[in-house]
Parts: structure tokens; C-alpha cells; sequence
């Protein structure tokens, strides 16, 4: 399939406890950022949030997986010592090091209502691989 | 899941007999339809626990179990030391040592009544709660270490409360074995600004009211009477027990090669209790509890603040507080032997039985209160331990009721503000930042803590003492 018909998404599924958070695009990195706006939207609508403050973030990894878990965890870290939200992301992989910048606002709770804080990202429903449509899938489940 | 996967030893206790790589048998406490309830995945996760190094006698489940990060929700599971035993970060969970504490007001309803409004209020301005929310209190780099290293007796130095608070907590306020050195910068990052502050999701204060006895001595024990007026709060170790609990996770994965220890499930990641990663995290957990212990001192200073300008001159003591997600050193006997393990409770609250010697003098001749929360709106319990508990599940019980439906279903079923109107028709007032934190939370999301707390009772695990009813619930 032409890359170009696979259109970037971010949905949430099923874990008894908790959330699961997921991004499926047509790049890795698409794919990745899809699925922290998903993390947003565990918190509040992405929608309500403005893009006032960047912040970049870099981690590395052995492989996509902890890469993917590591990304998680820079954001829910970021947002809990800054007091931040995010509504998008700009995502580069290369070579195991992730560099990206998180765009977002100040957390206001009376305009975002938040719903729930995040403690961190889980290894539970951890997944990051390539469909056979070639779309790329990042995934896990959050305690909240 | 299907029940004959198990052999039912009685009416509330199923097995599986060890299997494959599984070096003890599976125990789960529940009756037919509570075991029918549970998700498969217990099956998987409970039966992944046995495999672990180290494990002694069984890998219990109790009956609220669910789905959980590796150990399920509910899980216990106990490791010798001597047998190359493991500790596991994803056994004792991201929020250590959660736990619910109880306060007595020495009011009752009719005394409450005229003024529960304004108590709602007041308890809502002074307990910082929600995503967002900030405490009055910041530490620097010396109290970080004195919190870190003192938990609840650290909070009473400052003068959050009264020396008496200290015998009517696990521990004594106080976990011994912390080691800061081990709790790393972010983690203290993000618990400066975070002591005496609620949380959200299942967190909560509520003021309740006494409702129920099944077991009038006991109940005189502890001091609980019909329609008596008592708050509890239930919160964990914050920011500092999330950001430990996931670097924790993620070196025990990264390491797991290196300590030959094959992982049925990567969530399940965990240390030998001597190796070196093994001891920081036992460092750090340990240090993470005298946080939540700390941090529930500061709220019930902060309660007993905001109740005396309502009630002034009335003095809230302790009933008491329990953690329920934990690893803790303990005595036990196994095969008549006295065996000093490495107790992992996951989702289960600890429930000595009568003349433990870690029990407060006021709680020998009963056991210790096993404080069982409910969900907004929902009954909550007071059990007491049992001396069979001991050998039922290494002196464990439930803890909650557990969810029955996910959150996304929850905000698509329910809307918050509608939640909270039925809830005041009831008489039950709900103060909570988000509507939508409403919605997650409605009482018909959770199973029916009753259940789960009867077979607790009937199993033997512990005992039920009194039932709690909501009257005010400030959610995080």
C-alpha cells in the first residue's frame, strides 16, 4: 500500500485496571507521536490543550520497544515536573536515540479537566512492529 | 475464567497444581462466580508468578483479583532468601505502598448532619487533590532525605501530628532499611512539591459514617459504633513511587539476562534479592513507603486542620493504616520451620492475626483492623486478621473491590455531573476537580466490593468487623 493512504491515528483499548495507548502511521516516528497523543487524550481532550511551550526530549534504547516505553516515560516525567500538557509531537529516530519536541501548555483545570494523572508506562501490551500494510503500530498500556 | 482449570479444595479455594515451569501450586481465593468474574489473564499472570526463583509454598490470589503488570492485581507471593529469591518491582506495583488509613472523629451522624456541606467544603480546600495540584510543603535536598528515611515519624518531627499517631501504623510510621542514595534525582524531582497531596484516579478522602457491625467485640476493640462518623483517606507514595517503580522496571527487564532469570512476561522483570540491583531497589521501595507513610501523616494533618474549623476542640486519633502495595521482610512459618521472607503484596492488604508481635498493644487480642476501601459511593469495610490467615495466604487479604469495566467504557456509559447529582439524592456529597475523573470513577465501575469482602471473610483470610458508608468523598 502507498504510504500516503495510510492516515496517522491514535486510539486507546481495553485493560481491566487501567489504559492502553496506541498510534498507528505510516512512519516509526509517526507512530510514536500518535501514541502520546493518545496519553494526552488518557488525561484530557488533546483538543482543549494549546501549543504555548516546547520542550525537547531525547532518550535512547536497545531496541524500539524500550525505545517506546522510554518516550512514554520522558513525557509523563515532563508533564509532572513542569506541569505541562501536550497536543502534538514532532518525533526522529535514528539509530536507537529519540529526539523530539513536545508542544503544549501549562496544565489549567478548569480549561482541560483533567481526568487522571499518569504514573508511568507499563510493559503490559508492549508492542511496537510493522503491519503488512507496512503501517507502524507503538503501544502499551499506562497505570493511571 | 473457566473454573474447571482449577481444583476446588473448597467452597473458596481453587488450585492449580504446579505445571511446566511453575515451581509452587496457585491458590486463588473466590467463590464460583468471583472466579468466573476474573479475567484469564489472572490465570496467566498468577500461574507466570509461581515460575519465579525463589518462591515459597504457593502464589496466592485473593478474591478481588484482576489483571495486573505482570503479578496480578491481588497477587501475594512470598521468596527465601536462602533459595536464591527475587524481589520484584512489578509485584509490588507503581504506586508504592497505596494503602488506607482511618481516622475517628468521635462524631455521629445527627452531630454531622447540619453541617456536612460546610465540612465538604472545607476538606476540599485544604487536601490538595487531582492532576495538577500542588502541597504547601517543599522539600529540599535535607528533608528529602529525612522523609525518605523517617516516612510518618519524619511528618510528626515537622509537626504534622502526634507522637500517639505512630503505634497505629504499619511499621510504626517508620520502614526500616530505607536507603535514599538509591532513589534517584527525578524521583525527588517529582515529589518536591508533592507531599500532602491526594493524587487521582481511585484516591480519595471521604468522611463515613458506620453503618454495619457484624462483630460487636471486635468492633468495641476498635472503637467503632453504629452511625459513629470516621474519615478515611487512601493514597500512595505519589510522584517518587511512580518514577521508582518505572526505573525499577526497566533495569530489572534490562538485567534479567544477566541474572539468568528467564521471564514468562517482561512486566514480571524483578532482581535476586543479593544482587546489587536487588538491594537499590529494596532500598528504594522501602524509602518510597516512608514517602506514602509521610504523605498520609500530612493529609491527616491537613484533615484534622480543616475538621476543627467546623468542629472545633474535637481530636481525630488514629484507628489505623495500611499499605497494600508492598514487599516486606517477615516471619513465617513454613513446614513448622521459622523462615524469614521477602512477602510481596500486590493489590493485598497485610492482616496479622491476634498476638503478632508487630501488632499495637490495643490490637493483640484481635488482630490487626484490614482496612478495605470502597469506591465512590460504594460501601467500604473494616476486617480484623485471623490466625489462620497465616497459613491461608502468608497473613494477606483483599483490598478493594477492583474495577469491573474500564475507564473508556465508564466515561461513555456516565456523565460526571449527573453522577454526582443521583449520588446526592443519596446523601452522599462528591468534591472532585474533574468531571470526567467523576465519570471513571462511578460506583457501578467497580465489581461489588461486598462480595469480594464476604468471601474474604468466609475464606478466612480475615474477618469483617464493620461496614462503612460514603457521606462525603473528596476525589482526586
Amino acid at each position: 500500500m502507498d504510504d500516503n493512504l495510510i492516515k496517522p491515528l491514535w486510539e486507546h483499548f481495553e485493560h481491566e485496571a487501567d489504559i492502553g495507548i496506541r498510534g498507528i502511521a505510516p512512519t516509526l516516528e509517526q507512530a510514536f507521536e500518535q501514541a502520546a497523543i493518545a496519553m494526552t487524550a488518557v488525561i484530557t481532550d488533546p483538543a482543549k490543550v494549546s501549543d504555548l511551550k516546547t520542550i525537547n526530549i531525547t532518550c535512547r534504547a536497545t531496541d524500539t520497544e524500550l525505545l517506546f516505553v522510554n518516550w512514554i516515560n520522558e513525557l509523563v516525567y515532563a508533564m509532572a515536573v513542569r506541569g505541562l500538557l501536550f497536543n502534538h509531537y514532532q518525533v526522529i529516530i535514528n539509530n536507537g536515540k529519540l529526539s523530539a519536541t513536545a508542544f503544549g501548555e501549562a496544565i489549567n483545570r478548569l480549561k482541560h479537566q483533567p481526568a487522571v494523572e499518569i504514573k508511568g508506562a507499563t510493559f503490559t501490551e508492549l508492542r511496537v512492529y510493522q503491519q503488512t500494510d507496512k503501517s507502524w503500530v507503538a503501544q502499551c498500556v499506562i497505570d493511571v | 475464567m473457566d473454573s474447571r482449570q482449577f481444583i476446588q479444595r473448597d467452597e473458596n479455594c481453587w488450585e492449580i497444581q504446579p505445571k511446566g515451569a511453575m515451581r509452587v501450586p496457585v491458590i486463588i481465593y473466590a467463590n464460583n462466580q468471583l472466579l468466573e468474574d476474573m479475567d484469564q489473564k489472572v490465570y496467566e499472570q498468577i500461574t507466570n508468578v509461581a515460575t519465579l526463583p525463589g518462591i515459597v509454598k504457593a502464589a496466592y490470589a485473593m478474591p478481588d483479583a484482576h489483571w495486573g503488570y505482570g503479578f496480578p492485581i491481588g497477587g501475594v507471593a512470598a521468596f527465601d532468601p536462602d533459595q536464591d529469591g527475587v524481589v520484584s518491582a512489578g509485584g509490588v506495583g507503581f504506586d508504592i505502598s497505596c494503602g488506607v488509613r482511618t481516622l475517628y472523629t468521635g462524631l455521629n451522624m445527627a452531630e454531622l448532619q447540619p453541617h456536612k456541606q460546610a465540612l465538604a467544603d472545607a476538606l476540599y480546600r485544604a487536601i490538595p487533590a487531582g492532576v495538577g495540584s500542588r502541597g504547601k510543603i517543599h522539600l529540599n535536598h535535607k528533608t528529602m532525605h529525612g522523609m525518605l528515611t523517617g516516612g510518618a515519624q519524619w511528618a510528626i518531627e515537622q509537626g504534622f501530628g502526634e507522637e500517639q499517631d505512630l503505634e497505629r501504623i504499619e511499621e510504626h510510621g517508620c520502614m526500616a532499611g530505607a536507603e535514599s542514595r538509591h532513589v534517584s534525582p527525578r524521583a525527588r524531582e517529582r515529589q518536591k512539591d508533592e507531599m500532602g497531596t491526594l493524587g487521582s484516579g481511585n484516591h480519595y478522602l471521604e468522611v463515613q459514617r458506620v453503618a454495619e457491625i457484624f462483630n460487636p467485640m471486635v468492633a468495641g476493640i476498635f472503637g467503632l459504633r453504629v452511625n459513629d462518623v470516621v474519615i478515611s483517606l487512601h493514597c500512595g507514595s505519589r510522584g517518587l513511587g511512580h518514577q521508582i517503580g518505572s526505573e525499577f522496571l526497566k533495569a530489572m527487564v534490562m538485567a534479567s539476562a544477566q541474572h539468568q532469570i528467564v521471564l514468562p512476561d517482561r512486566e514480571l522483570a524483578c532482581a535476586p534479592l543479593a544482587s546489587p540491583l536487588g538491594k537499590q531497589y529494596l532500598g528504594a521501595m522501602r524509602a518510597a513507603i516512608n514517602c506514602a507513610l509521610a504523605n498520609r501523616q500530612i493529609i491527616t494533618h491537613l484533615t484534622r486542620q480543616a475538621v476543627a474549623t467546623i468542629f472545633p476542640g474535637i481530636h481525630l486519633g488514629l484507628l489505623y493504616d495500611v499499605s497494600h502495595n508492598t514487599c516486606k521482610l517477615e516471619q513465617h512459618t513454613i513446614n513448622g520451620q521459622k523462615k524469614l521472607l521477602f512477602v510481596h503484596r500486590k493489590g493485598a492488604t497485610r492482616a496479622f492475626g491476634p498476638n503478632h508481635p508487630d501488632l499495637p498493644a490495643a490490637f493483640k487480642d484481635v488482630g490487626q483492623p484490614v482496612l478495605i476501601g470502597g469506591s465512590m459511593g460504594t460501601s467500604s469495610y473494616i476486617l480484623c486478621g485471623t490466625k489462620g490467615s497465616e497459613q491461608r495466604a502468608f497473613s494477606s487479604a483483599c483490598h478493594g473491590a477492583g474495577r469491573a469495566m474500564s475507564r473508556s467504557k465508564a466515561t461513555k456509559q456516565w456523565q460526571g455531573k449527573a453522577l454526582i447529582e443521583q449520588l446526592a439524592i443519596q446523601g452522599i456529597i462528591i468534591r472532585c476537580p474533574s468531571m470526567r475523573g467523576v465519570a471513571e470513577e462511578a460506583p457501578l465501575a467497580y465489581k461489588d466490593v461486598s462480595a469480594v469482602v464476604d468471601i474474604a471473610d468466609q475464606a478466612g483470610l480475615a474477618r469483617k468487623v464493620a461496614r462503612l458508608e460514603p457521606v462525603i468523598c473528596i476525589k482526586g
